[in-house]
């Protein structure tokens, strides 16, 4: 098994004489938010890939381009079936045999960004159908060309329409990331199981660890929520 | 590396044998998990203030952490409250826990756009309460909510993969066995996307046919 895999066994319950709050230490606390710290920078190191790739790979689609239309198509019904945990086992191990030899962190960064482009690339597919022809028809009327035409006109309103959904799938991607432990990273999730391990009282660390995404996911929403204010001032 | 999967396909008991407990854990999840977030769509669409409150908290709280953590709250929670369950059963617990967050919030998005006419048709019929959910507003709800419940269907048979963590033989389980015994790496994980892929393949099929049928009775 991978070198981050916990096994079942490695845990023994034992209540430590009923006390609710047992002796969490701060270094505990520490490696909880050092954890939280690597799940929210490895998803926006996916985030930062998949969101632009996914566009890039919609406009293929869009654009109807022959050869590569049949590539991302396979390429999105795969991953959209592919759990991350399987994913991030066949980079971790798959890469190294053909030669290409890769750490945790890049593994874990490849595993996100490969599964959030596949998802990404359907909203903006989506959003790119449902713009209006007959703004593209005009802008190409004022002789704007076909990249002036992409930058100025429909990726705005595109963004506009597609933000809500990205950000949805940002959250998908955040609460999936404890898939990359399987590959020997420690995450929220993981310093969580490990603080339990240590001080025989799984519960409070989980219980801080769900705060924390809780607070993450907050934080993301509340970031949609000001980028929908700012882009609507305009 | 081509020749790898002659060697996985010598291993396709093991493969298999973590495909059926991954399909068994997936149907009866998704089955249980929509039971239950039946009665609690009802309990969110309810005019008690209390219970609304109660069903909503623990609904939010299921969509907003991670399931690998609750796989493990229940695995390492439960028998502090008195109940042992093995590997299998308390990640099975875990997914019908963490899913019927999802199905409840489902049923009750698609009930709240629901027409008012046949509610009040049915409430006109002399139906109320239990009965006028279950027969009048239910079926419809859930027709309606066939694609979306397809959809989590779908991330269930991916969250199962999770259960490999706390030692569950599912399919990425058998997958990595193989891998680590022949060191087959590659053969060995594409193997399990390949059959991840066609369960999902069966999931739309079916939801396409459901919707065919439903498009008929409308």
């Amino acid at each position: 098994m991978g070198a981050g895999v916990l096994k079942g066994g490695e845990w023994a319950i034992r209540r430590t004489g009923g006390s609710v709050f047992p002796a969490m230490t701060s270094a505990d606390l520490i490696s909880l938010l050092q954890g939280a710290a690597v799940t929210v920078a490895l998803s926006l190191a996916g985030i930062v890939i998949g969101v632009p790739l996914g566009l890039s790979l919609a406009i293929l689609l869009w654009r109807r381009v022959p050869l590569a239309q049949l590539i991302v198509k396979t390429y999105v019904s795969l991953i959209r079936a592919t759990p991350l945990v399987t994913l991030g086992l066949l980079i971790y191990f798959a890469l190294p045999a053909i030669g290409l030899q890769i750490g945790p962190v890049t593994a874990a960064i490849l595993t996100l960004a490969i599964n959030t482009t596949a998802f990404n690339c359907e909203i903006w597919r989506a959003g790119l159908t449902d713009f209006p022809k007959d703004q593209i028809e005009s802008a190409q009327a004022f002789g704007m060309s076909w990249p002036h035409t992409f930058r100025r006109i429909m990726l705005p309103q595109v963004a506009r329409t597609c933000l809500p959904a990205l950000v949805n799938e940002m959250t998908l991607l955040l609460k999936g990331s404890p898939a990359i432990a399987v590959v020997g990273i420690v995450d929220v999730t993981r310093a969580a199981v490990r603080i339990g391990a240590n001080t025989y009282e799984p519960l409070p660390p989980f219980l801080l660890a769900t705060a924390l995404y809780a607070a993450i996911v907050f934080v993301f929403v509340r970031a949609q929520r000001w980028l929908e204010g700012s882009s609507k001032a305009r | 590396m081509i020749r790898d999967f002659s060697i996985v396909l010598e291993n396709m008991d093991r493969l298999l044998v973590g495909l059926m407990n991954t399909v068994l854990l997936s149907t009866t999840g998704i089955f249980l998990s929509l039971l239950i977030g039946v009665a609690f769509a009802a309990a969110l669409m309810s005019e008690n203030r209390v219970v609304v409150r109660l069903t909503r908290a623990l609904v939010d709280t299921m969509r907003c952490i991670p399931f690998l953590l609750l796989a493990y709250l229940v695995y390492y929670a439960l028998p502090s409250l008195g109940l042992n369950f093995d590997n299998w059963t308390s990640g099975l617990v875990a997914i019908v826990i963490y899913n019927a967050g999802y199905m409840a919030e489902i049923l009750r998005g698609v009930w709240a756009q629901l027409p008012r006419e046949s509610i009040d048709a049915g409430s006109a019929f002399g139906f109320y309460g239990r009965n006028l959910y279950l027969r009048i507003i239910l079926p419809q709800v859930v027709l309606a909510a066939i694609p979306m419940i397809g959809n989590q269907s779908i991330q269930v048979i991916k969250d199962t993969a999770f259960l490999m963590i706390i030692a569950v033989p599912e399919l990425t389980h058998a997958a990595s066995s193989i891998q680590s015994k022949y060191y087959v790496p590659f053969a060995a994980f594409i193997s399990a996307v390949a059959l991840y892929w066609a369960m999902c393949s069966v999931i739309e099929a079916g939801v396409r046919r459901v919707e065919r049928i439903a498009q008929v009775r409308r």
